[in-house]
């Protein structure tokens, strides 16, 4: 509500269905692989629709969002217009929150509820019936049945590389707030450094991620099908990997605007959104180090 | 076309675009609504069809018309399509209509995005729709698609069906943002809060419902896609998992998206019902809350779907306690339509039949739900037809009265012309008697014991089924009246006024009938 200025309403856009056709293109794209790969057909065909898929929604993107910036340096955007921007991306995380959620209620539930019933926690039904043998435990690495799914020999030690990606983590969290406040004071060369600073523990943060994972598939056989536990502890760090990835990008090119004088020491919410998401991500670590890793 | 940048923004004040292209690039909140709204009276026509289909072969016990793996096909993609493609994006289609318009904003807050919420709905459902046509046929594990039969033994176009919901959900979850921040931003200056019209209030309520859950849908599809094609093992016990734990997460996405697909229509009732009373609506502040509690409630019930399951015994406890306190609220509600229509000056246009059809069926759907939430009896009720005469209950004359009964009263505000009231008066009798028809029966086969999703039956339950298979049809062929009515009403009729109900209150009826292509340039004062 309170005061309005005349709001912004965009003239016809060709980006949103430009958008759609991206999306579709690469959805479909990915389901015939994937539909090829079970049935042992070639999957070439969904590669390159894939392929096709992913550069329009590369184009779109640089596109959008170009056009976005144009509009914004051109003054057309008032304060009321940066609310909904604020209000569009404070919602956009909750619902990523929400995403994330869903993973983290699926470990809790496996961890304390279906591993003990399984082991024949509560009434002994389950594991009178089905595996009489299997005992729960947590990290699972011996699964009910070990001829479907062979459990991993052992899995990643919290102490090591994890809490290392902690500490990236958190104190590329601190880099970006170094950086706002340097925004804020329109030190312009801090800004460029403290962000680069930020993109680059990111990257490490992914490179130790990406080790992490060879080590585990090579030398633990802990992976997606070795049960519960790599299902779950893949998926959550997977997507959180895909995350950092994400926000990564995002604030490369937030640095890249930046130095093509996009943000003023007043207006740059596409850095603050860019900052929130990243703080976001850095909060799903850390619950994923407790619940992951250490717990 | 692309925005253009640099422009002086009163370019902006004109009409809309002529040819396709108005429609393909539009960032008007009312192009984009009425978009919604003809794309999901489509699907609300697919789906209707797949729902004869099913009524058609249980006419008679015995295997007639279609085989069972064409029947589990129906019923699925009826149920996916009649919540996914028709019920949501027809509020999204009102949201899209009436939200600018109700708190005097130019548009929605973030119109190109709005534009793309809508265009990904026709491809996801080319998508999920061409899956009839795939090898193995359609999805065909029903609407809630519970593992293992849709990953372990599910046709292989699961798959898209996977990615046809992730597009459905990127939709909702957009549009939500869009409502959300369309209320929360673009107020008239003067319109608190507790000013907003009822309408409104559901819906932001409703957005926030869809931002907590669609993603949790998202992942629990994206579960199953882990699952079937990259061997982990979520739904399987066998690697520690639990099938149960599917539906526990859908269930958690589940509920709340049926208070998604009826707290709108609780805007509609509450817009509707005074105006035709010719009163205020009585109780405005207890309304805006039990909204709130249904919504707060709607997350801590779930597993209500599941008591069958095999829960713990405290789980049971708690989730039947939780869900009949639900009926407190939605009391509350059904109270206060009751009390507003009460000494008012009713008259019984279109829209008011079926808003007060909607009280009255609604809450025969609300109390056999009651009869649904307490565990032990539901043990007999679970899966049995009883289920699907409650839900058939809450969602036709709830959800889609409410619907039909919005655009019976808006659309001389959109068209400039009112509809023809006699075939309005004769597509709600037809509608009232082909429902109850349909589904009053299915209350006792299912109470008889018979079972949901199954293409044959015991000849004990012939006559009734007889009967609501009667009642489908009616029903159905009766939308084709309701299609005449809304054509004839865009091509002409008596001239509406900008105030068109005699009772009727709030910002939308300020601007002229049909409402200019852009609402509120300026912003109106609200004292």
């Amino acid at each position: 509500m309170a005061t309005q200025q005349s709001y912004y309403v965009p003239e016809q856009s060709k980006w949103p269905i430009i958008a759609t056709i991206g999306l579709f293109t690469t959805l479909v794209g990915v389901g015939t692989v994937l539909m090829n790969n079970s049935k042992g057909t070639d999957p070439t065909t969904g590669w390159w629709m894939f392929g096709i898929g992913f550069t329009i929604m590369v184009y779109m993107l640089f596109g959008w969002f170009g056009n976005v910036a144009k509009e914004s340096m051109a003054g057309l955007y008032s304060a009321q217009m940066d609310r909904s921007f604020r209000w569009g991306m404070s919602w956009f995380i909750f619902s990523e929150v929400m995403f994330f959620s869903a993973f983290f209620g699926a470990l809790f539930y496996a961890r304390f509820l279906a591993v003990p019933w399984l082991a024949g926690e509560g009434d002994g039904v389950m594991n009178t019936l089905l595996w009489p043998d299997f005992e729960g435990t947590w990290p699972l690495l011996q699964n009910p049945d070990p001829t479907k799914f062979p459990g991993p020999q052992e899995v990643i030690d919290p102490w090591h590389i994890p809490l290392l990606n902690t500490l990236l983590l958190l104190t590329s969290s601190v880099t970006i707030t170094i950086a706002h406040h340097k925004i804020k004071t329109d030190e312009r060369s801090k800004v460029k450094l403290w962000m680069a600073i930020t993109v680059l523990l990111g990257a490490t943060f992914l490179g130790f991620q990406i080790y992490e994972y060879i080590h585990a598939y090579h030398e633990l056989n802990l992976t997606l099908a070795s049960g519960i536990y790599g299902t779950t502890f893949f998926m959550l760090t997977g997507f959180h990997g895909m995350h950092v990835t994400l926000g990564a990008i995002i604030i490369f090119v937030i640095l890249m605007r930046y130095m093509k004088g996009h943000f003023s020491a007043k207006q740059h919410f596409g850095f603050e959104a860019a900052a929130w998401y990243w703080h976001f991500v850095d909060v799903v670590w850390v619950c994923l180090f407790v619940f992951v890793y250490i717990l | 076309m692309s925005a253009v940048v640099g422009e002086h923004h009163d370019d902006h004040h004109h009409g809309p675009a002529k040819g396709l292209t108005r429609w393909i690039f539009t960032t008007n909140h009312k192009d984009i609504g009425s978009m919604y709204l003809w794309f999901s009276f489509i699907m609300f026509l697919i789906g209707g069809s797949m729902a004869l289909v099913i009524r058609a072969e249980l006419f008679e016990p015995g295997m007639q018309i279609v085989v069972p793996g064409f029947f589990n096909q129906m019923t699925t993609m009826h149920g996916l399509i009649m919540v996914f493609g028709a019920v949501m994006p027809a509020f999204v289609g009102l949201a899209n209509w009436l939200v600018p318009m109700m708190v005097g904003a130019p548009d929605m807050a973030l119109p190109r995005m709005n534009n793309w919420s809508f265009w990904i709905l026709p491809f996801a459902f080319t998508l999920l729709l061409s899956s009839l046509f795939m090898e193995g046929g359609a999805p065909n594990f029903g609407w809630t698609f519970y593992a293992p039969l849709s990953t372990t033994y599910a046709p292989p176009s699961v798959t898209f069906f996977i990615f046809g919901v992730h597009m459905m959900g990127i939709s909702s979850i957009m549009g939500a943002i869009n409502v959300i921040a369309t209320i929360l931003n673009l107020r008239a200056p003067g319109m608190t809060l507790m000013k907003m019209p009822l309408f409104v209030w559901t819906w932001l309520i409703t957005a926030f419902l869809l931002i907590a859950v669609m993603p949790v849908l998202a992942g629990v599809v994206t579960m199953m896609l882990m699952d079937i094609h990259f061997g982990t093992s979520f739904f399987s016990a066998a690697g520690g998992g639990d099938p149960v734990l599917f539906q526990h997460v859908f269930w958690f996405f589940g509920h709340p998206e049926v208070y998604i697909m009826i707290l709108p229509a609780f805007g509609v009732a509450s817009q509707i019902i005074p105006t035709f009373s010719r009163k205020k609506l009585f109780g405005y502040p207890s309304m805006v809350y039990a909204t709130a509690s249904i919504a707060v409630l709607s997350f801590i019930v779930w597993a209500h779907h599941m008591f069958a399951v095999g829960l713990p015994l405290a789980g049971e406890l708690f989730f039947m306690y939780a869900t009949m306190l639900i009926a407190v609220p939605t009391g509350v509600k059904v109270f206060n339509w009751v009390s507003t229509m009460f000494r008012g000056s009713l008259t019984f246009e279109t829209p008011m039949l079926f808003a007060i059809a909607f009280v009255i069926l609604f809450t025969i759907g609300g109390f056999s739900g009651l009869m649904l939430a307490i565990a032990p009896v539901d043990f007999q009720y679970h899966d049995t037809y009883f289920v699907v005469a409650h839900f058939h209950y809450v969602l036709v004359p709830g959800a889609i009265f409410s619907i039909f009964a919005a655009a019976y009263y808006w659309l001389p505000k959109w068209t400039g012309h009112m509809y023809d009231e006699a075939l309005g008066k004769a597509h709600f009798w037809l509608s009232f008697i082909g429902l109850n028809m349909t589904f009053f029966p299915m209350h006792f086969v299912g109470l008889a014991g018979m079972p949901r999703r199954i293409p044959d039956y015991a000849m004990q339950f012939a006559d009734f089924n007889r009967i609501s298979s009667m009642g489908a049809f009616l029903f159905g062929v009766t939308q084709l009246l309701f299609l005449f009515i809304v054509l004839k009403c865009i091509r002409g009729g008596k001239q509406a006024t900008a105030q068109v109900w005699e009772g009727a209150e709030g910002l939308e009826w300020t601007l002229p009938s049909p409402a200019p292509y852009h609402s509120f340039t300026e912003p109106p004062q609200v004292k």
